[in-house]
């Protein structure tokens, strides 16, 4: 008798606690913002050049800037953010729920997650796609002379599938080995375990960088998907997508305009009328989605434009060692295309 | 004080309506609850535009599965992939069981030993993996695999046709062309006929007092129907030889590092609390039994087997229920190290399909109805072995 009472006092505990969470969640994802003063972004759990704490607690990487931007446009402040490190399996989950207000992780824009997944993507910030790694000793050309050969990756979006797909396109048969852990992946695929590795191509070249030897292996030259990887926001909030989206679409702009971290003072005085808009010089941009009106100054001085951050993250001087490839400008044969401020 | 108010609280101080009363409120506020709850969260599925439902279960699953008891492929069901799982998970499991009951036993008798060098060296095992979390056992067993083996190309050959290396163990598999189920028949007619003879001889035995030969007998009756079958019946097989391919060992039968690592952790893992329970049992043995049977001249192996551990299995048996099902649930770990249990197949769907509910449901589902099975079976077990009045 002493449990079963003690167990209906739990339960009613557990009922108080969900009718307040589901009271909290009634205003809007900006205000909530603007009320905690902090913006709550759910990123990767440690990726080489998308989000990595270093030794002191700080976090960089390309993910981590796209957040950075966000917090400038609606604080002016990059430091106003609780990172979430968020697991692969549960990443929807913690962005449906309210835990995070924004999942800036890698993640794959796909048909089915936006129409049953409760969730809106926002502009494509890395176009990537899947590839495979493979030691240059094993002397593989070419994703298709893989035909028997072990491969090791992780449960995370469809990269079981497409390797399937691949392979069954092909007509040849490979042995999957999948791993929870990024770690227990990588060791599997270094001690031989695994004859190649497949993943991200952004996520193979952050494995690559951090092995001994990074010139022993090889990423092999087939793409096997397509994986434009964009933020994500709850969905029937369009005024939080479009905070989102015009953040990272005036990193885009920025670079297309010749804006830099360093010269953004210099441009306020510029003379033409799109970059007096983008900075807030005229016309009031910003306070149409309730923002400051100097929230594109304040993304480009905080966080630098689209080219800035992606050099300082994963372009050639860095680990990784990414060309920009189809993350270039539109102007300059890649995919990158900010819609028009005005 | 009006009437019926006076009756309700009159009916209360019966104490077995009230207990029955508190009871069917509580039960009531349980069901209540959980019904807010699903209530509760279907709705917010629902506004949130969340697909819900079982209806992925018939959809292609497109992926592949490292581990196949049964036919599948890339275009079968999600649910068969499901199914798939769930055989993994019981086949590692019900091993992991089998050894380390056996293991357990061995350990927990040797702890008892008289020998110091023996018995401390088995506290020391039992020690050392009871208060490590299984968790980690299983990433040092696997890390033990993959980098002290060699990489597959260098693998070593143990006997012709049986190569081991970091990609596992690989024998040369029996490929039937005819007659495999006549030889399972003969085996397992064998194995019948063995046992019948020992229940017979034993019998005879205390019947008549007389010795009645035993093994020989048994050994005989359990090759015999073999030989026949062979002798008899049309079989051809051949040996799948493995061979170096152009990156793996083709051909033959793979065990792969993934089963073993997860394997050798629940098994290990169970046996150092079976060792425990197996030694708690003994001792709860008065000890004139021991001396009364050596009193009657028989060998301490002897005594131990005829006449101590079977009055412990009263003790042993209620707390090994605990350990089966623990190692059930345990099972579930596999996907640290990459073994195709049913947790890790649910978690490749989940991602596919982006339904997080339904999969984990079904899981828990399959994991309460394995728990529950087998405290079933082992409460059979119990009573049979328990000690029963006349």
């Amino acid at each position: 008798m002493k449990i079963s009472v003690r167990a209906c006092r739990l339960a009613a505990g557990v009922l108080l606690l969900c009718s307040t969470a589901i009271a909290a969640q009634a205003a809007t994802t900006l205000e909530t913002v603007k009320a905690r003063g902090k913006l709550i972004c759910g990123v990767s759990m440690g990726t080489t050049g998308f989000a990595l704490a270093d030794a002191q607690g700080k976090f960089a990487g390309f993910d981590v800037d796209v957040c950075r931007a966000i917090a400038s446009a609606v604080f002016g402040d990059p430091t106003k953010i609780d990172f979430v490190l968020t697991n692969i399996n549960t990443r929807f989950q913690s962005l449906q729920s309210g835990e995070i207000d924004v999942l800036s992780r890698q993640t794959t824009m796909t048909y089915s997650r936006e129409a049953s997944l409760g969730i809106d993507f926002g502009p494509t910030v890395f176009y990537d796609g899947q590839g495979l790694m493979v030691a240059k000793s094993l002397e593989v050309a070419s994703a298709k002379d893989l035909d028997g050969a072990a491969i090791c990756t992780l449960p995370g979006t469809t990269t079981a599938q497409n390797l399937a797909d691949f392979f069954r396109a092909t007509g040849k048969k490979f042995e999957l080995v999948v791993f929870e852990n990024p770690d227990e992946n990588n060791n599997a695929f270094f001690s031989g375990r695994c004859d190649a590795v497949s993943s991200d191509r952004s996520d193979l070249a952050s494995i690559r960088a951090a092995s001994k030897s990074p010139n022993d292996y090889l990423v092999l030259p087939e793409t096997i998907s397509k994986e434009p990887l964009a933020p994500a926001v709850r969905q029937n909030d369009s005024n939080w997508r479009d905070i989102v989206s015009w953040s990272v679409w005036t990193m885009m702009a920025a670079e297309e305009k010749g804006i830099t971290q360093a010269n953004v003072e210099e441009k306020l005085k510029s003379e033409d009328p799109e970059v007096q808009r983008m900075l807030g010089i005229t016309d009031e941009l910003g306070t149409m989605l309730g923002l400051d009106k100097a929230f594109g100054y304040n993304i480009i001085k905080n966080v630098g434009n689209y080219a800035e951050v992606f050099d300082r993250n994963l372009g050639e001087q860095t680990a990784l060692g990414l060309s920009r490839g189809p993350n270039a400008q539109w102007n300059n044969g890649g995919l990158l295309y900010a819609p028009p401020f005005r | 004080m009006s009437t019926s108010g006076f009756s309700g609280l009159f009916l209360l101080r019966d104490r077995r309506i009230r207990e029955v009363a508190y009871q069917v409120v509580c039960i009531a506020a349980v069901v209540a609850i959980g019904w807010y709850l699903f209530q509760n969260a279907a709705a917010n599925l629902a506004r949130q535009d969340i697909a819900t439902g079982f209806d992925y279960l018939s959809r292609e699953a497109g992926f592949i599965i490292s581990e196949t008891p049964i036919d599948y492929q890339p275009s079968d069901s999600y649910g068969r992939a499901l199914l798939v799982g769930l055989l993994n998970t019981l086949t590692v499991a019900l091993l992991a069981i089998v050894l380390g009951t056996v293991v357990g036993t061995l350990v927990g008798i040797a702890r008892l030993s008289k020998n110091p060098l023996l018995s401390r060296l088995m506290l020391a095992y039992v020690e050392a993996l009871r208060n490590v979390p299984l968790l980690l056992y299983l990433f040092l067993w696997y890390s033990a695999i993959i980098f002290t083996l060699p990489p597959v190309k260098q693998a070593i050959a143990l006997l012709p046709g049986v190569f081991v290396s970091n990609s596992g163990l690989v024998v040369p598999a029996i490929v039937w062309h005819s007659g495999f189920w006549t030889v399972i028949a003969a085996i397992a007619a064998g194995v019948v006929a063995a046992f019948a003879w020992r229940t017979v001889a034993t019998r005879r035995r205390i019947a008549t007092g007389k010795a009645v030969p035993g093994w020989p007998v048994s050994l005989t009756l359990l090759v015999l129907p073999f030989v026949i079958a062979i002798a008899v019946f049309d079989i051809r097989f051949e040996f799948d030889w493995p061979e170096l391919g152009r990156f793996r060992l083709t051909g033959g039968a793979h065990l792969k590092p993934e089963f073993v690592a997860l394997l050798l952790g629940l098994t290990l893992s169970a046996s150092a609390t079976v060792a425990e329970i197996v030694r708690s049992g003994i001792l709860a043995i008065g000890k004139g039994q021991r001396e009364a049977a050596q009193a009657l001249g028989l060998s301490s192996g002897r005594t131990m087997r005829l006449v101590i551990l079977p009055q412990a299995l009263r003790v042993i048996v209620p707390p090994l229920t605990n350990i089966y099902v623990t190692t059930f649930k345990n099972s579930s770990l596999a996907i640290a190290i990459g073994y195709p249990d049913l947790v890790m197949v649910s978690n490749t769907i989940m991602n596919q399909t982006g339904q997080a509910m339904e999969p984990i449901a079904l899981f828990m589902l399959v994991y309460l109805g394995l728990s529950l099975a087998t405290s079933l079976l082992m409460n059979w077990y119990n009573a049979r072995v328990a000690l029963q009045g006349r």
